[in-house]
């Protein structure tokens, strides 16, 4: 539990840096998370798997399936793990704001 | 990953010296790597579990309760009256040592405290010093410790270095079984608010949702249908997959990750394929969402609290019996609990299967057969159609999942059910497997980022027999029945092995499977397409 400040942004975020109140989210805020995942530059391709991540979780309350979040981004695993090193959950998950998943994953 | 994290030549540098100081002597350092972060204090309170608060297991003051040390004292006193099991596992041990260097823990980090029997004797080392005679008298040369922060802070750290796989227990000549030895002592802490977020978490989303991920029924329901798509696409095949639907004859329950996390989807996909081909009537419960209970790992009320939302459903679905999926833990809980915790289950029906009319009786109690039993009995009687050809670019073996085999005995079945569908299936050494198996290192709530270190330091044993087949037999992939081995084997034999995938048993009968109506099918589940000379192409996953 602890508060992440960087330039105009400060958050209350989990032992991992999660954000607590997901709902407080916005692109500031994931350039400033993208930072603590070693990705200094958001490209084009990041916004479109934060993005992705973001609207379905407006929707369903969670992340999607993995698979799926590939098959709709066209993006590979591989290239998820590419874009961010510490993979879609836990670290596109955390730049787009969502909760970290937990239990047998 | 961690990027601070040891590399495999540093990690395998293990001192099996004895330390300098006496065990008796309760030290323990809170290093990133090996312990896991407290239970979350909404969730604690959600769960209307007794002192919720924030904390961390790195800081000193962990922010005891006042009389934290009387209400131990007190639950251990209930427990020992209760649990006949726990007086004898507390007073029957002889320190043969039998089980001494049987535990993963100790064989990967050397640390003498992971020892089984010296892991116990944290805990019974209290017993002695407030439940004996002895003890009460002679104190520490009885072998006694009195409750300390420090012994406290020790159980903390140790008996979330266990999990629960039951491997020493084999080796134990009286049969303790120190699964049960660590859940006392969790149930204990818990007593004071103490206990991890990989646990308290999931419990929370369990009771909220249905499930540990927290997805809610809309969500399970666009997952899914995402996997019947899927299919169709890869077969040509629009398969059913009816959810909550009433009066069908089998309630179907499979851990959450299988729909949620890959590799554990290919899995999902085999289910899918089979039930459609046999034309099995079933259906999914969005609320029976979870085949895990993380209860197990918490306490016996919260075991008991999270499996009965099966039977519930069971009930209100009005089936007749339930097939349990690739789940792993979950097995320890229905075989050799649930009857006494929510049973009997007499509202249902002796398992029978609808195509082979095999009674399964073994399930006469929970009436939830395992899949791998189910299949095994369809493929025995030749009820399916399969091409083991179509899983010739795996070289597979099979990591014996420790719940469905030293839990239920189930050794043969998954063997039967692979060497059905693979051409090559290559065991791993006899020590490593069967009921002998090694754990993955990471189950009963350790799967955590923060506790990696010691997770590659318990897979070790098991990713070192990994190494071997993949040396001797050119083993590309690693088969389990268990969602927690399919989230955490793959980041342990990218440690230690890389080149080795992970996957589960349907996931194989899947792509074995011919379906009837099916197209041309030129990849495997994965996506990956089939070549003329069977070797795989890229992963387009």
């Amino acid at each position: 539990m602890a508060t992440f400040t960087l330039g105009e942004v400060s958050i209350e975020v989990d032992e991992d840096g999660f954000m607590l109140e997901p709902e407080e989210w916005n692109e500031d805020i994931a350039k400033a998370l993208a930072t603590t995942e070693a990705v200094d530059i958001l490209t084009e391709e990041h916004w479109k798997l934060v993005h992705y991540l973001r609207d379905y979780y407006l929707k369903f309350g969670i992340a999607p399936m993995i698979r799926k979040l590939c098959k709709e981004t066209g993006f590979p695993l591989k290239k998820v793990y590419e874009l961010f090193p510490s993979g879609p959950a836990k670290g596109a998950c955390k730049v787009a704001g969502l909760a970290k998943p937990t239990g047998c994953v | 990953m961690a990027e601070d994290v040891k590399k495999p030549e540093e990690l395998i540098q293990i001192d099996y010296g004895p330390p300098k100081r006496s065990w008796m002597d309760p030290t323990v350092k809170f290093e990133r790597g090996s312990y896991n972060y407290a239970a979350v204090k909404d969730n604690q309170e959600y769960l209307s579990l007794p002192f919720p608060r924030k904390w961390q297991p790195y800081e000193d003051d962990w922010q005891l309760p006042d009389g934290w040390e009387e209400i131990i004292f007190k639950g251990f006193k209930e427990r020992l009256e209760k649990y006949r099991s726990l007086r004898i596992f507390m007073d029957i041990c002889v320190r043969c040592g039998a089980c001494a260097d049987k535990c993963h823990f100790f064989i990967g980090s050397g640390d003498p405290k992971n020892m089984p029997v010296l892991r116990a004797e944290l805990l019974r080392s209290v017993y002695r010093n407030d439940f004996t005679t002895a003890g009460k008298v002679l104190g520490k040369f009885a072998g006694g410790r009195k409750l300390t922060v420090g012994v406290l802070k020790e159980w903390f750290y140790y008996f979330y270095q266990c999990t629960e796989c039951r491997r020493c227990s084999v080796f134990c000549p009286y049969g303790i079984d120190t699964a049960e030895i660590t859940m006392m002592a969790r149930e204990l802490m818990n007593l004071i608010g103490i206990s991890i977020e990989w646990i308290g978490t999931p419990v929370a989303n369990c009771f909220r949702t249905g499930n540990h991920l927290g997805i809610q029924p809309h969500g399970f329901k666009d997952s899914i249908d995402f996997a019947v798509d899927e299919l169709e696409e890869l077969t040509g095949v629009r398969v059913e997959a009816p959810i909550n639907k009433k009066g069908a004859e089998i309630l179907f329950v499979a851990p959450s990750a299988d729909y949620f996390a890959s590799p554990h989807y290919y899995t999902l996909l085999g289910y899918l394929q089979l039930f459609h081909e046999i034309g099995l009537d079933y259906t999914w419960s969005s609320y029976a969402s979870e085949g895990g209970n993380f209860g197990l790992f918490h306490s016996a009320e919260m075991m008991k609290r999270l499996n009965s939302k099966i039977y519930m459903e069971a009930k209100r679905l009005g089936v007749k019996w339930i097939i349990g999926g690739e789940c792993g833990h979950m097995w320890r809980v229905v075989h050799q609990y649930m009857d006494t915790l929510n049973g009997p289950a007499d509202f249902l029906e002796e398992p029978v299967s609808p195509f082979t009319g095999t009674r399964f009786e073994n399930t006469r109690a929970t009436k939830m057969v395992h899949i791998s039993e189910f299949t095994a009995d369809l493929i025995h009687h030749n009820k399916l159609k399969l091409d083991p050809s179509r899983n010739d670019h795996w070289r597979v073996t099979y990591h014996d999942s420790c719940n469905p085999v030293r839990a239920m005995g189930l050794l043969e079945e998954p063997r039967y059910v692979i060497n059905s569908v693979c051409n090559n299936f290559h065991e791993m050494p006899e020590n490593t497997i069967r009921e002998q198996t090694f754990c993955c290192g990471s189950g009963a709530g350790l799967g955590t980022d923060e506790n990696f270190e010691m997770r590659m330091r318990g897979g070790l044993p098991r990713a070192n027999a990994v190494q071997y087949v993949h040396d001797k037999h050119d083993v590309n992939i690693l088969l389990c029945m268990c969602a927690i081995d399919k989230a955490t084997l793959p980041p342990l034999l990218e440690y230690w092995v890389p080149g080795v995938e992970v996957g589960g048993v349907h996931e194989m009968v899947g792509n074995a499977l011919i379906m009837k109506g099916q197209h041309d099918r030129p990849t495997d589940l994965r996506g990956t397409p089939y070549e003329q000379d069977g070797k795989e192409g890229d992963d387009n996953v």
